[in-house]
């Protein structure tokens, strides 16, 4: 279905990522938002705070970090879209109730816009040192759905994507951005409300009596139960069977778990999201995401200028991890580098992929501020050698 | 009963009777309704439920005057009056819970 | 004539129409109070003539916690700590539902406790019975924020020598509108209790001093669950009214039970309405609330 018009600020802007991302959550009809400040997120909040009273939605500050999230957790129980956005710590403290959205199997989206870490870190900085603790943040075994966008206008696209996502696959979605995209200002073009494509929540149809709150039927992804109608239905965070109830064995944890994780590794070709550029006949394939991307664009082009057979991948989805395509340009290509703000953390997933096959190489840096074009410039030149 | 004064509608006035349901197999012979019955109608038998527990019996036939509190201070669902009228026959229980 | 029959058809236990019997029986313990407070509070929604479609519970980790696995309502087993802040969104989201938080005191008041200040000073919405058994029972008997002083625990094996809460004046300064504390014996009360805090608008505060016998009185060597309901029974004093400064519990001390605070004082989402009213007029979109097709 389409999104309402008075719910979209239809146009041309210029606006910062947080904001755009604010203004796609509205889009997408968000209308519950629990967040606490941090830098560099609280934009968004400051944003939806102002907005939210014009188009009916609640924006609450929540005390901390841990009680936004069980807040969204319970008014998306209700069946209000919602959402939060946090940073670094903020994210830490998330994790608890994020595993609860997992395991209630409850769509929300949260929106990390990493900064420097670890613990307090650089607040007003860039970083992206928390891509693994997007996928492991949460204890247990659980999969997940992570999109990084590399600009403003991404960030409206990707906030109301990953609204849809959630929806459709019933559970939390990260928006794992940076503060570098969060806080630059950009040219964002909010498109008319019915040529954006959302997804509704679905709801069963059988009858209070009849319905239970995770019926997997065929591997689908069981419709919710809307609280309030006579379902009166229990859904709980410990290990649980089709009816919501808790089942303590291990025959009910195997089922549980491999929903979860079936519920992604089964849809990866939907979910997955590459933008690839002269991948085909590369030697040399850089692959990032987010601001760093944008940044691994000059020293590109300066490669291939000097004949160099360089492509170049950007993951808009990071997490689930495109295995299966690094998998088959391994065995192509000569070398992967990857570009990121950390030490090397999505990286260990490409290197795991590459499995040997081709030369692997990271570009760290500690994050505080961006790569130097020069510097992956270099490191594209030297990794044949 | 003794009053005070003599109510004027005493000749209406019907103490009501109960009829005492004990569901056994759930009791966990906890004695809060024998310690707590006002009229004292109940005591923890010598029979055991499956589980083990001896759960109450009734002692004082006749006695319960269906206030229920057996049936609201039981923590295991075991136990619920339903008021007998008159004619001996059951009615639904008024004081739901 | 009245004797205990076993008809050829069992009656039906009134309190089977609420409860999921599909997971009875319950497994908490032998004289464990937690039965009775829901017992109490299915009166009291039966005498409120609640509409059950209508009523969610939202509890947290612990032996109260399981509360919402055996009420047949919406009902939603969160996370440690995090009861309030889910039926605070899910009130928000929903304030057609009538919200109910059933935990205990660990999981409401220790963990918990920022939440329950936030939400209380928020006035919103919602029902909160905090089930007091000076323990952390399912966890094996640990030392909680309410246990009194010199009570032993598994983590206080030699006594607790902090200060516990006092729960109604914390509930009370946090801002609560409805604060009132009896005990799992004062059934009647407390079933009146609950209907109050559960009509009342606003957030409602239901202190429940229920007995602990696997840990608590067996640690403290106050022998079971019915000893503790005589020990209530000899030594509580009701006082409604009282300020909440002079409730405090003291081990083995009296306890003052009674209704303490009931005010009146305009809810979350009746603040935010109005003030946002104030400011844009009729441009301001209040919050209509999804209805589960939103």
């Amino acid at each position: 279905m389409k999104a309402k018009p008075e719910n979209v600020l239809t146009g041309s802007h210029y606006l910062d990522g947080n904001h755009a991302s604010a203004e796609g959550a509205i889009a997408a009809g968000c209308r519950f938002f629990g967040g606490y400040p941090i830098t560099p997120s609280t934009e968004i909040a400051e944003r939806i705070s102002q907005r939210f009273p014009l188009v009916g939605g609640i924006f609450v500050q929540m005390e901390d970090e841990l009680a936004s999230m069980a807040s969204i957790v319970g008014a998306s129980n209700g069946g209000v879209k919602s959402m939060s956005c946090t940073s670094g710590p903020g994210f830490s403290l998330m994790m608890e109730n994020f595993g609860l959205a997992i395991m209630m199997e409850t769509p929300v989206v949260l929106v990390n816009v990493q900064r420097g870490g670890p613990s307090t870190g650089l607040p007003t900085l860039p970083g992206q040192a928390d891509m693994m603790q997007a996928k492991w943040g949460s204890h247990g075994d659980y999969e997940v759905i992570a999109l990084a966008p590399d600009s403003p206008q991404e960030s409206f696209e990707l906030t109301i994507h990953a609204f849809n996502l959630s929806e459709k696959y019933r559970m939390p979605v990260l928006i794992m951005t940076d503060e570098c995209v969060g806080h630059m200002t950009e040219k964002v073009v909010i498109p008319p409300a019915d040529e954006i494509e959302l997804v509704e929540r679905k709801f069963t149809d059988k009858k209070p009596g009849e319905a239970w709150p995770f019926e997997w039927n065929n591997g689908d992804i069981p419709p919710m139960l809307p609280v309030g109608k006579g379902y009166k239905f229990h859904i709980t965070g410990l290990t649980h069977d089709e009816k919501g109830y808790p089942v303590i064995n291990a025959e009910a944890q195997k089922k549980n778990v491999s929903k979860l994780m079936n519920k992604v590794r089964n849809n990866v070709d939907d979910i997955i999201w590459l933008e690839e550029q002269d991948t085909e006949d590369a030697e040399i394939i850089v692959m990032s995401y987010g601001i760093s991307s944008r940044v691994a664009q000059p020293a590109i082009a300066k490669a291939k200028e000097e004949g160099i057979k360089i492509g170049q991948i950007r993951m808009i989805t990071v997490w689930p991890f495109p295995e299966k395509r690094v998998r088959e340009l391994a065995k192509k290509v000569k070398a992967m580098i990857m570009v990121e703000l950390n030490y090397g953390q999505v990286f260990l997933e490409m290197d795991r992929c590459a499995a040997g096959n081709c030369r692997t190489s990271l570009i760290p840096h500690a994050g505080g501020t961006v790569h130097k074009p020069d510097d992956i410039y270099k490191v594209i030149k030297d990794v044949l050698k | 009963m003794k009053f005070w004064r003599t109510p004027l509608d005493i000749d209406q006035l019907k103490i009501p009777q109960g009829e005492i349901h004990i569901v056994k197999e759930r009791c966990k012979g906890c004695g809060f309704c024998v310690e707590y019955c006002p009229k004292g109608v109940l005591e923890l038998s010598d029979e055991f439920n499956s589980k083990g527990y001896h759960p109450p019996v009734v002692v004082k036939s006749g006695e319960c005057v269906n206030c229920n509190l057996c049936e609201m201070i039981c923590p295991d669902f075991a136990i619920f009056c339903l008021r007998v009228d008159a004619e001996n026959k059951e009615v639904a229980n008024e004081s739901k819970t | 004539m009245s004797t205990s029959v076993e008809p050829a058809v069992r009656e039906e236990h009134p309190m089977e129409r609420i409860l999921r019997m599909d997971r009875i029986p319950h497994i908490w313990c032998p004289t464990c109070g937690l039965g009775t407070v829901v017992t109490a509070l299915a009166a009291a929604l039966d005498e409120a003539e609640a509409d059950l479609d209508k009523v969610a519970v939202v509890s947290g980790i612990g032996c109260t916690g399981r509360v919402a696995g055996y009420m047949k309502l919406d009902s939603f087993h969160t996370t440690h700590g995090r009861a309030i802040p889910f039926a605070f969104g899910l009130s928000t989201a929903r304030p057609d539902l009538k919200t109910i938080v059933f935990s205990g005191d660990g999981d409401l008041v220790s963990i918990g406790g920022n939440h329950l200040i936030h939400t209380a000073r928020r006035n919103a919405n919602m029902t909160v019975i905090c089930v007091n058994n000076f323990i952390y029972a399912m966890t094996g008997g640990q030392v909680a924020p309410t246990t009194p002083i010199t009570a032993k625990s598994s983590t206080s094996p030699f006594g607790n020598f902090e200060h516990p809460f006092n729960l109604p004046l914390l509930a009370a300064s946090s801002g609560a509108v409805y604060v009132a504390r009896w005990t799992a014996l004062h059934v009647r009360r407390l079933t009146k209790a609950f209907r109050e805090a559960i009509d009342k608008r606003g957030f409602s505060f239901v202190e429940v001093i229920a007995p602990c016998s696997t840990l608590y009185a067996r640690r403290n060597k106050l022998g079971t669950g019915l000893d503790l309901m005589k020990f209530y029974h000899d030594n509580c004093v009701i006082k409604h009214g009282c300020d909440p400064k002079e409730v405090e519990i003291d081990y083995q001390s009296k306890i003052v039970v009674g209704k303490f605070v009931d005010i009146e004082k305009p809810t979350y989402i009746e603040c935010l309405n109005e003030g946002y009213k104030s400011i844009f007029g009729d441009k301001y979109k209040p919050y209509g609330g999804g209805d589960g097709n939103n």
